[in-house]
């Protein structure tokens, strides 16, 4: 049911866990199924040059969480912010329909964490 | 790679014993079991033999017992059937708030046909209180469908008393008994019940065929119309292969009944226990001893249920979830809700369903995979068992 990308990030997830001093963390959840997925991001001149995450969730939840990660990193603010839950589903050669939901957890994390990122009003 | 099969609550598959007499009824005894002809009497008998086998494992009398598709037609005849035909004595239904969808949305669709349905709630373990029912009984009641045992957590309902509360007011009483046919006993007679759902390819016979008791003065209309079949309770020519695999695996279920729940206790227990001892901040879900022989429903704190069944299927290993990122919804599973579980918890239920063919060499290959399984989902969850433990304070229970 899952492309071999999807089942490669769900079985060997990129970048996964939190970094100690990140410029912006950001938290999605689903509140009806309850998937859960924390984003964070260290920031050097308005560039994304690391991210970490932890997802509960689905293997879709999971490997749009990781290659979310794998495409921010490298990415400006503004870039960042063009991501999609469609980009990144895209990304892993698409999703099952049922399935699209889950892909939103990635798309929110990055909004989350920017929204984040611009309270703590970095310079 | 060795596969192991713990999803029998799903389906099972087809004993030898059942696909060979089966084969006949594909090949020279093809005949229309309603045709007068030899034909068709060399498939009448044997249909009528395979209902004698379907009764004696309900404790039935053999012309109370009708063919239908499966558990999901034999649930929709038996309420809408019953329903419809006592529409001027009473409008009002009873049934649980986990109940397999077969009976929730033939209860829901009834409803917009201007019935009124009461859900009742279940207990932590999953028991449907019997004063419950008692108290909820009106006059305008005309049915009470409480299930036999549940598919999901396996928590078997006190269905002789309830039963026994429907005789004395005069209502019907229905129960799905899809997953306990053949692994718990039933006496239809004993337990007062009116109708009851078999399927058969949950006890070891084909897809496609099921069946359900009717007794002898309930007041039920028909809802597939067409010819005379099946005492005019249910019209369509007979799946002869179907019926006769149904009755032959109903008879080795009856035979074999007590030897068989004993393996599945057995091997359920084994599991569980090592789960219990190995994996931590788990729980199992269901009553702790009112429960279907074969069936362990686990919680594992901050794994998810769809990571957790995808990869045991990585090694091997066929189980199912309630989550609901395995049912196509968005929710979790409305048993585990009903039980109070936090729906984050629910979440992270895995059923495991032993069959005959299972052996302790199947609990030894889930041990060896499953520990590191939910350590590595653990570590890379957005939730951490601390938190959960401290959010669901009392672990979701409702008090």
């Amino acid at each position: 049911m899952y492309t071999p990308q999807v089942m490669d990030h769900f079985q060997n997830p990129r970048n996964v866990g939190d970094i100690p001093d990140a410029d912006a963390v950001g938290l999605a959840g689903n509140p009806v199924c309850g998937d859960t997925m924390k984003l964070s991001l260290k920031i050097v001149d308005d560039r994304i040059v690391d991210a970490k995450f932890r997802t509960f969730g689905c293997a879709a939840a999971i490997a749009t969480s990781s290659k979310l990660t794998e495409m921010l990193i490298g990415q400006t603010i503004a870039e960042a912010l063009t991501i999609t839950n469609e980009s990144v589903a895209g990304a892993l050669g698409g999703l099952p329909q049922a399935k699209m939901h889950c892909s939103v957890l990635a798309a929110d994390g990055v909004r989350a964490a920017v929204a984040d990122y611009r309270k703590r009003d970095h310079r | 790679m060795r596969r192991i099969y713990l999803d029998h609550n799903a389906t099972t598959p087809v004993r030898p014993e059942v696909l060979e007499a089966m084969l006949p009824f594909f090949r020279e005894r093809f005949g229309n079991a309603s045709s007068i002809h030899a034909f068709g009497q060399a498939a009448r008998a044997p249909v009528e033999e395979a209902r004698a086998q379907a009764a004696r494992l309900l404790g039935a009398r053999p012309g109370e017992v009708f063919f239908t598709s499966g558990g999901t037609e034999s649930d929709n005849l038996a309420i809408k059937g019953v329903a419809y035909a006592n529409r001027g004595r009473g409008s009002h239904i009873i049934t649980s708030q986990i109940e397999h969808h077969a009976v929730l949305n033939s209860c829901q669709f009834l409803e917009q046909e201007g019935f009124t349905v009461t859900y009742l709630p279940v207990d932590s373990d999953g028991l449907v209180d019997p004063d419950d029912v008692a108290r909820t009984i009106t006059d305008r009641t005309i049915l009470v469908s409480i299930m036999h045992a549940n598919n999901e957590i396996g928590t078997i309902q006190p269905v002789e008393e309830i039963g026994r509360i429907a005789r004395e007011r005069g209502v019907f009483f229905h129960t799905d008994a899809v997953q306990s046919a053949g692994k718990l006993p039933i006496e239809v007679d004993a337990m007062y019940i009116d109708l009851l759902s078999i399927s058969g390819h949950k006890l070891y016979g084909p897809k496609g065929v099921g069946a359900v008791y009717i007794r002898k003065g309930t007041q039920i209309v028909q809802t597939a119309h067409g010819g005379h079949h099946e005492g005019d309770v249910r019209a369509g020519t007979e799946n002869t292969p179907g019926i006769v695999g149904l009755g032959k695996a109903a008879e080795l279920a009856f035979i074999e009944r007590e030897a068989e729940a004993q393996h599945l206790t057995q091997l359920r227990d084994l599991l569980q226990r090592r789960l219990l001892d190995e994996i931590d901040d788990i729980r199992v879900n269901g009553h702790p001893t009112r429960r279907l022989p074969g069936t362990l429903n686990v919680s594992f704190t901050a794994a998810e249920g769809e990571s957790l069944i995808l990869s045991l299927d990585l090694k091997g290993i066929a189980v199912s979830s309630g989550s609901a990122c395995t049912s196509g919804s968005l929710e979790p599973s409305h048993v585990l809700l009903a039980l109070g579980l936090d729906p984050q918890l629910a979440q992270t239920s895995v059923r495991f369903s032993f069959g005959r063919d299972n052996t302790r060499e199947d609990v030894e290959d889930v041990m060896e995979h499953l520990p590191e399984i939910v350590a590595r989902l653990r570590a890379m969850s957005a939730l951490t068992v601390k938190q959960e433990k401290i959010r669901g304070s009392g672990f979701g229970v409702r008090g």
